[in-house]
């Protein structure tokens, strides 16, 4: 990553223009070819500087429902477990914390219903229980990091 | 083509084109020189179709934006907390907003407890590139909860298990 690639990602967090050529509109702020800006993205991703490149959703205005879960799982059963998290496609972030609520992850579904019977189906297999923290207010989100 | 509402309630703004426009986007934007037009082909309408339906979710926050999310490690913040307080119920609205405004956190939550085991009603989430620089935040936090602050911990991430936003079914 040089220093090009740094100020691509502080200016691309705040967002790619809907555009006919959105990447020509920004690798000319950077006086550099459209395809260089787009082959440095993906170069981006690939070596996992960047997790993502694309709209970001907001599940509730969606219709869905977000919620952060967390559960206790002792060290010797945690990668059965994290296994079991992760293959569900309705958890969209799962992150292991140094607390005795070791594993905290996010469940977006479409539906109320869908996301009771995801907490069921991972308390079921997993056979531990899921404390279930849904938002009851947003007061932000947002943030850009300096790269 | 189906178009009919996928939502009910007073946001049922989105029809069978939207949705398939999120499905086409939210693994990622392609990566070639007109990505609007590359999801235009992929459902079907024109790229002017698809522009204006992605300005309208931008406009009414169905998008939150579209562009770079960075790996928070890759970029040198080593240590990110998930901050935790305990904070009166009658206070928290106001004590979110004004936490919400620091630039360094990220996520701001008023969630609900899990008596008693969990008292923690509030979450806020920093960043910063050692553990020292993470506890400077808390420490400005807690000044500005003061009184209200009636416990927190801070919950490091040791270990992304998994990461790939939202998704909705097919």
């Amino acid at each position: 990553m040089d220093e090009l690639d740094r100020a691509i990602i502080n200016d691309l967090q705040g967002g790619l223009p809907i555009s006919e050529h959105p990447f020509g509109e920004v690798a000319a702020r950077f006086n550099i070819p459209e395809q260089e800006l787009i082959a440095r993205i993906a170069s981006l991703l690939e070596n996992k500087v960047l997790s993502r490149f694309g709209p970001m959703y907001h599940a509730e205005r969606l219709g869905g429902s977000l919620s952060l879960a967390a559960m206790k799982i002792p060290a010797e059963d945690f990668e059965r477990v994290a296994g079991i998290v992760n293959a569900m496609p309705e958890v969209a972030h799962n992150y292991a914390r140094d607390h005795i609520l070791s594993m905290w992850f996010v469940l977006a579904t479409e539906t109320p219903q869908a996301h009771a019977e995801a907490l069921k189906k991972i308390e079921r297999e997993t056979g531990y229980p899921v404390y279930d923290m849904p938002k009851i207010k947003e007061y932000f989100v947002g943030l850009k990091l300096t790269a | 083509m189906n178009t009919e509402p996928v939502i009910d309630g007073p946001e049922s703004l989105l029809d069978g084109i939207d949705r398939q426009i999120i499905l086409a986007t939210q693994s990622g934007l392609p990566l070639e020189p007109q990505p609007y037009h590359a999801i235009a082909r992929q459902v079907g309408v024109t790229p002017e179709e698809v522009m204006a339906r992605m300005r309208r979710m931008l406009a009414t926050g169905m998008i939150r934006r579209i562009g770079a999310v960075p790996n928070h490690y890759a970029l040198g913040y080593k240590a990110n907390g998930m901050t935790v307080w305990d904070v009166p119920d009658e206070k928290v609205d106001e004590l979110g907003e004004r936490i919400g405004a620091l630039d360094f956190v990220s996520h701001c939550y008023q969630r609900p407890r899990h008596l008693p085991e969990w008292p923690y009603n509030f979450f806020a989430m920093v960043h910063g590139h050692d553990k020292p620089e993470v506890e400077a935040q808390v420490s400005q936090i807690a000044e500005l909860l003061g009184d209200a602050d009636r416990g927190h911990e801070i919950l490091y991430s040791t270990r992304i298990l998994k990461k790939t936003g939202l998704r909705i079914g097919g």
